[in-house]
């Protein structure tokens, strides 16, 4: 079965807070449900599929479902795959309302890191109980960071991959920020304050990681006949795909990510090429996220992420492939530490054409966005979608 | 500049019933790693099916206890410490810290050697590398 075709993205919601202190992170998912229910002309009661993660608080969607007040659901799914989770999310929603599992599905997402002064990306974290690799990984400060630094250190090792390269991918973030009144870091700013920003974890520089933010957001998928009854333009759910990647039994290759396989899946299915991608929504907890990502996907080969991204080829009216025109993870928030809501937000603005007027790609009508969830040098769930403005 | 390694001290490591073997080695100073007899391939992490068949027909086997980096990052925390992937000479990547050297004089490729390090009360040691 194909999903092409067969859902639009009707409606789409970012919480404009970055600094939730006087709201619940459950308060949270009800705003931007709202917002995304208002944004498509719908109303609660029309929603009959539910999708959040184990961010939300409660078990898996129970007690979300509750206090939202939804008394209609005849299909949920809590799948967690970290911040990739919301864009696997639509591939599942378009599924769900292709088999007629539900018409008009809810995706939420919300949190509030930053209020609750949480380390996000230095201090160990495990996530769960009873986890098996957590005895072999936990004891060694295992963090965000240093996972992500440590595939950026091979990188380098094998491809002669710079840290002036990863700069430029804040660089062009940081182009798209300025414009972007909810933006954290809307300081333009060079290769050289990339890399003279304090270390992290070798290679990555402070301003190579992305903000910790609160707030969140939500997205309202829904079957073609619903779609074009409404006002707003019709964004089509034309491929998907999902993949994880792991430590492969310990013969681990810290080069590539999940994208390899998750990106030709969604790009089949679409019928599309990377070539013919408009502007892409790429997953950047770190710079060398993005580099590693845009490699896998397909917009350049492998090894040559780094050349790729320099000399502003992000940036929106600059370069080949607009990316994160909001300053995505990098510049503008990180909502509960999952940047996958946020990444199908965008490319829907572009696709509508309400991306803000100085970072709009014109005539904008075939996107891409694309999540790593989890640790790209451990283990980590990856999804794409592409989105056709019909 | 060198960057001494800092010897923070390590979590208790949470052992359960099937990670146990691993973990009393450990304590006698031997590093073991698992080996699927269906495929005769080693493993890592240790677990108790064979990730390359799904059986329990596994067992945990010596490793040399030697290897190099194959890629390492150092924390620029108060305490910096260094995380790796080391591939043992047996060909596995091992998740792991290098301590006991100058945290700034580290390269991918080089060579190291096991040490265990003490963690917190009467938990297992932890499973490190230091140059050889």
């Amino acid at each position: 079965m194909s999903i092409n075709g067969k859902a639009y993205i009707v409606g789409a919601f970012e919480h404009p807070t970055r600094k939730a202190d006087d709201k619940s992170v459950a308060q949270l998912h009800a705003e931007v449900a709202y917002g995304a229910l208002q944004d498509a002309g719908l109303s609660k009661d029309d929603v009959d599929g539910f999708f959040c993660t184990g961010a939300a608080p409660g078990l898996g969607p129970l007690n979300m479902a509750d206090y939202l007040g939804l008394t209609k659901l005849r299909h949920l799914d809590s799948t967690d795959v970290g911040g990739s989770s919301y864009v696997l999310h639509v591939g599942h929603a378009a599924e769900a309302i292709a088999l007629g599992l539900c018409d008009i599905a809810l995706v939420t997402l919300a949190g509030r890191p930053r209020a609750e002064a949480m380390a996000t990306g230095t201090a160990p974290r495990s996530w769960g109980v009873n986890v098996p690799d957590d005895p072999f990984e936990i004891p060694y400060g295992r963090t965000v960071a240093n996972a992500y630094a440590m595939c950026a250190m091979r990188h380098m090792h094998e491809f002669g991959t710079t840290s002036e390269q990863l700069a430029w991918i804040k660089v062009a973030a940081s182009h798209h920020a300025q414009w972007n009144e909810h933006a954290m870091l809307r300081k333009v700013v060079t290769v050289e304050e990339v890399v003279n920003s304090p270390m992290i974890s070798d290679p990555l520089h402070r301003l190579d990681c992305c903000v910790i933010s609160d707030g969140g957001g939500a997205l309202i998928l829904a079957k073609p006949e619903i779609a074009k009854s409404l006002k707003r333009p019709l964004v089509k759910v034309k491929g998907h795909g999902e993949a994880t990647k792991n430590q492969n039994a310990g013969y681990t290759d810290l080069t590539y990510s999940g994208a390899r396989w998750s990106g030709p899946r969604a790009f089949e299915e679409a019928g599309v090429t990377p070539k013919d991608i408009q502007y892409a929504s790429i997953y950047d907890s770190f710079t060398i996220t993005v580099l590693m990502q845009l490699e896998d996907l397909g917009f350049c080969e492998k090894g040559q992420g780094g050349k790729f991204v320099s000399d502003g080829n992000l940036i929106s009216g600059v370069g080949k492939l607009p990316f994160n025109t909001d300053g995505g993870g990098l510049c503008n928030n990180h909502p509960a530490n999952r940047g996958g809501m946020t990444k199908v937000i965008e490319a829907v603005r572009q696709l509508r054409g309400e991306a803000h007027p100085k970072v709009q790609v014109p005539g904008c009508t075939l996107a891409l966005a694309h999540g790593t969830g989890g640790l790209l040098g451990t283990r980590h769930g990856s999804a794409t979608v592409i989105l056709e403005r019909e | 500049m060198a960057t001494p390694a800092s010897n923070r001290q390590l979590p208790a490591i949470q052992v359960d019933p099937t990670n146990k073997p691993y973990f009393d080695a450990a304590r006698e100073g031997r590093l073991l790693i698992g080996l699927c007899k269906d495929t005769g391939k080693h493993f890592w992490y240790p677990r108790g099916c064979s990730p390359f068949t799904l059986s329990n027909n596994v067992e945990l086997v010596e490793a040399k206890g030697t290897g190099v980096i194959y890629t390492y990052t150092v924390m620029r925390t108060k305490e910096p410490y260094c995380v790796a992937y080391v591939e043992l000479d047996e060909g596995v990547r091992v998740f792991t810290n290098i301590v006991d050297c100058d945290l700034d004089s580290l390269k991918i490729g080089q060579k190291v050697k096991v040490v265990f390090k003490p963690t917190q009360g009467d938990a297992p040691p932890a499973t490190m590398f230091t140059p050889a």
